[in-house]
């Protein structure tokens, strides 16, 4: 089987399914992605590929390239419909509405007065996100007027164009701390509860996890995003409000998992391998994430 | 151990056996985040500033 792995810089997470695939005595390719030329006329190459792993930080490369691979018929996971449906908090909340997913209230706006109008129909807090951006960055609450005037008034003059569009989402209060699960295929492999005093709780903004058991509640939530975002190997944030229903917040495609092994005694990579492994084996269609029919069958 | 001077503070950073180009490591010293550019010999550069589309 060829591997590629499609990188630009190699975190701790990339370096433990490298440790993976080593152990199986998988061989891979590195491909980085700040050194790639494609030449779009010649997709020979790319063809001796079963299976791409995409791993980039950057999400508009990693789009570009998905779609490139996409466009050639090479299995990628995540696919670029997973990729272009979560990189996007916009399609990501299209998706779980159109499948049924609960998901908090969301309104979108392009001017500054139509999305103060619509912050002030939903009533305070409101949060406001940047529709592509991770990590937590550039996430507001808004509790007031004054404070919306004002982030509203900042977007508007110091934003790059991307800021014109203003996803305003319901707040949800939740108790400090969120919850968030891996599902890789059809399975809900673990979960793990991000604790943190700020409002934000990314272990990116020092959130701090624990294990968290699965519910019947957060492992069918889990996979029905998965689901509705195409399926693939994925992170799904959730969110508890103060009745504690669940609430899907943002899909995660190159997922990170560093601070989920240890409390949650599941071999994440282990679990990522074996899917790419069957997407690359043929077992898995690479386009619907779904077990292949003549798979189906035996199952 | 292997070690490698950081780039920013001159501090001492352990390098582990299975370091890659390409990966990221933090001075324990002074918190910079530093890219393997070249493994023989060993070469830090400045990881890339995060950009409003990176993340997970």
């Amino acid at each position: 089987m060829r591997i590629g792995v499609l990188y630009a810089n190699i975190r701790v997470e990339e370096k433990l399914l490298f440790k993976e695939l080593d152990r199986r005595g998988i061989t891979y390719d590195l491909i980085d992605v700040r050194k790639l030329v494609f030449n779009l006329k010649e997709k020979s190459k790319w063809q001796e590929y079963d299976v791409i792993l995409e791993r980039c930080i950057s999400h508009s490369r990693a789009m570009a390239s998905l779609r490139i691979f996409d466009s050639w018929g090479i299995p990628c996971v995540n696919n670029y419909t997973v990729g272009e449906i979560c990189g996007d908090k916009l399609n990501t909340s299209l998706a779980l509405i159109k499948n049924g997913v609960r998901t908090p209230e969301v309104k979108v706006a392009f001017t500054p007065e139509s999305a103060l109008e619509a912050i002030e129909e939903m009533g305070y807090p409101v949060v406001l996100k940047p529709a592509v951006g991770s990590w937590g960055r550039l996430l507001a609450r808004i509790n007031d007027r004054e404070a919306a005037e004002a982030i509203l008034e900042h977007k508007s003059i110091l934003g790059t164009y991307h800021h014109s569009i203003y996803y305003i989402q319901e707040h949800i209060n939740k108790p400090g701390r969120d919850i968030r699960s891996f599902v890789v295929g059809d399975e809900t492999i673990c979960a793990v509860v991000r604790k943190s005093e700020h409002w934000i709780t990314n272990t990116a903004r020092g959130g701090q996890t624990a294990n968290w058991p699965i519910c019947e509640e957060t492992d069918r939530l889990s996979r029905e995003a998965a689901k509705a975002v195409g399926g693939g190997i994925v992170a799904v944030d959730l969110m508890e409000d103060e009745k504690g229903e669940l609430f899907v917040n943002e899909v995660n495609y190159t997922m990170e998992f560093r601070n989920s092994i240890e409390p949650t005694g599941v071999n994440i990579p282990e679990k990522v391998i074996d899917y790419i492994i069957a997407v690359g084996e043929g077992k898995i269609d690479p386009v619907t994430n779904s077990p292949k029919s003549s798979e189906k069958e035996v199952t | 151990m292997a070690s490698v001077n950081c780039i920013e503070c001159e501090g001492e950073i352990p390098l582990e056996e299975d370091v890659m180009a390409g990966e990221i490591l933090q001075c324990p010293h002074c918190g910079s985040e530093l890219e393997v550019v070249s493994l023989d010999p060993v070469k830090l550069d400045l990881a890339p500033e995060v950009q409003e589309d990176w993340g997970e």
